[in-house]
């Protein structure tokens, strides 16, 4: 692996983390969409910005668009607050405007402007080792992992720093304001960080991809874990993932680096959404199938326990008489004889103990809703955990 | 009674669009009762609250708590929200969600520790919650989300408590063992006050009422003003309800 290529791997990451981090909270905000505008808006920003520095990586030009982003958020705020449209409708009428300020300002100077709207769109992370940080002749690395790096540094101080407040904003406006921690304080702070991360980025995988990279490993996250911290070690974790395994399929496939990210991205995130153990769709199949067998399975038994004559309690009757088909029948019996709740001597089914008291629980639950008698069996059967 | 006023607001007007939902609110509430604040939908019951807590910005008006402004009192009030106003899908655990109560006392960036986590375990088990402490949120059910935001408040330990609806949506057994945290709360010198939708249960469970509907209509003990009169003139048709007196 050349020197470069680690270069590319590294920024990668560096970038995936800086945009997994404030990711976390747009996505627990419900304002995924809210990247979008920005990764958008920010484009006049960048081309005002480098026609006064004529540099892409100058902290006044990713200061200035990081201030369109925060323009961009206040503008939707405004329009949605006059109650005329909602907020979809006010982020699909303030970024695309936007976003073509931008375009006609690169398309009217285009001759003498290093940008273009394809690495606009799409970033240009396979150039970024060749733009280096040199100090007195020595060279110090590539200069968007210095730009990225230094967003990264400061994302993550104010994610330590602020995590409590972050985390009661983000669940409950109405508490955080009133224990005196403003929402509104809050939510520009991570409209500004967001911002600014979109700029440091956007060099490096552009205004359409950055998007996935804020958005896609917080989702996939938020599948697997019940822990914010454990969502947003998990979110880091994904977006590395994909940076690194996205390099290298664009370099199996000679394709776009950014554009492989994101694919790795939405792989994982298929992959998750199968087979995450609690919340994938597997999983979910699987519960909705053994709920129904658990269903049968009370129905079984609260017969049993309504009979005691033999004649009802013969096992091929109680294929006839439930009217189930025989292997839904069998995997109910099996059941309960797995949980020693019923026990069968010459074709003749009886309650157990343990079978006599589910059945009197599962009753009694079915009837009151009241869910403190029954937590010892949840663990057991889906059908109790609500 | 303690004469001294735990709340008191003057002249408040709070508009949504320049159109009043709390209209030139003038409310004393003496220290030690459990309050309900009764009235329609859209009365501004919830509003109330809100701009009594700094959450929502009035037009006009002014509010106190204990004689100073609410900034400077946050530590002597809390606050349970509505239930329906959280996403309850959110990565945490009740224990997580009580332990919140403490972070107003910390103020900002301070994290909680051994002190504050000891404080939500003992609230978690005031509300019967304890064996919950590490249950995701999702995975509770109505009454146990209300007991957890109860405790939450809880663990505050405040003066004041304010609470938005905290019967709506749970089963009888919970609604009893809120009311009756409630009611040692107020033995305990505590002021409550209540968003409250029964009507039927007010003269059993409070001592003071309001009486709202964007305008004040009334204000005092539930033995002096819950009558058919100022229900009548709250809800605007001929209300009878059965008051034990």
């Amino acid at each position: 692996m050349s020197s470069a290529q680690l270069e590319i791997q590294l920024i990668a990451s560096v970038v995936a983390i800086a945009c997994a981090i404030p990711g976390v909270f747009l996505v627990l905000r419900k304002m995924a969409l809210i990247s979008d505008a920005i990764s958008h808006s920010i484009l006049p920003g960048i081309v005002i910005g480098f026609f006064i520095t004529q540099d892409l990586n100058s902290p006044l030009l990713i200061l200035l668009a990081a201030l369109t982003g925060v323009i961009t958020v206040i503008m939707v705020e405004m329009i949605q607050k006059t109650g005329l449209v909602k907020e979809d409708t006010a982020i699909g009428l303030v970024f695309p405007t936007l976003f073509s300020i931008g375009v006609i300002l690169i398309a009217k100077n285009a001759n003498d402007v290093h940008l273009d709207v394809d690495a606009v769109l799409l970033g240009e992370l396979a150039f970024a080792p060749f733009d280096r940080v040199l100090i007195s002749g020595m060279d110090m690395g590539p200069k968007s992992l210095w730009v990225m790096g230094s967003i990264l540094l400061i994302s993550t101080t104010l994610l330590i720093l602020f995590f409590k407040e972050l985390k009661v904003s983000t669940f409950d406006v109405g508490l955080s304001s009133a224990l005196g921690f403003s929402p509104m304080v809050l939510h520009y702070g991570l409209m500004s960080v967001s911002s600014v991360t979109i700029v440091g980025a956007f060099d490096a995988v552009g205004a359409i991809l950055v998007v996935a990279l804020m958005i896609a490993p917080a989702a996939t996250a938020y599948l697997l874990t019940t822990n914010l911290k454990k969502m947003i070690v998990l979110s880091i974790f994904f977006g590395v993932f994909s940076a690194v395994s996205g390099y290298w399929l664009a370099n199996i496939l000679d394709a776009s680096i950014s554009g492989s990210m994101t694919t790795m991205l939405g792989i994982i995130f298929l992959v998750v959404y199968l087979f995450a153990p609690k919340k994938g769709l597997l999983s979910v199949l699987y519960r909705q199938k053994q709920q129904r067998t658990e269903v049968s399975l009370i129905t079984f038994l609260l017969h049993l326990n309504n009979h005691s004559e033999k004649r009802e309690r013969h096992i091929n009757h109680l294929q006839e008489h439930i009217n189930w088909q025989k292997v839904r029948s069998k995997s109910v019996v099996d059941l309960a004889l797995k949980n020693n709740m019923v026990t069968i001597t010459d074709d003749i089914v009886s309650l157990t103990k343990k079978g006599k008291d589910f059945t009197g629980l599962a009753l009694e639950y079915i009837l009151t809703n009241r869910d403190d008698k029954i937590e010892h069996i949840k663990e057991d059967f889906f059908l109790f955990r609500g | 009674m303690n004469e001294k006023l735990a709340i008191q607001v003057d002249d408040l007007t709070v508009a949504y669009n320049y159109k009043p939902v709390l209209w030139d609110i003038d409310l004393e509430v003496p220290e030690g009762v459990l309050m309900a604040i009764v009235g329609p939908n859209g009365a501004g019951k919830s509003t109330l609250i809100k701009s009594i807590l700094g959450i929502i910005k009035p037009i006009a008006g002014s509010v106190s708590i204990f004689g100073k402004p609410y900034e400077k009192q946050r530590k002597l009030v809390a606050y349970v929200p509505q239930k329906g106003s959280v996403d309850w899908d959110f990565p945490t655990t009740a224990a997580d969600v009580v332990l919140m109560g403490t972070y107003g006392s910390l103020g900002w960036i301070k994290r909680p520790g051994q002190k504050e986590k000891k404080a939500a375990l003992e609230a978690l088990e005031k509300v019967g919650m304890l064996s919950f402490k590490n249950r995701q949120i999702s995975q509770l059910s109505g009454g146990q989300q209300q007991r957890i935001f109860l405790a939450r408040a809880l663990v505050q330990d405040a003066s004041i408590y304010f609470m938005d609806e905290p019967f709506q949506g749970v089963d009888a057994t919970t609604e009893i063992a809120i009311i009756n945290i409630l009611k040692e709360l107020r033995k305990a010198g505590k002021t409550l006050v209540v968003v409250h939708h029964d009507l039927q249960t007010v003269p059993e469970y409070f001592d003071w009422v309001t009486f709202l509907n964007v305008k004040k209509i009334a204000t005092g003990p539930v033995k002096d003003i819950f009558n058919d009169d100022n229900l009548t003139k709250t809800y605007g048709i001929n209300y009878k309800v059965a008051v034990n007196k």
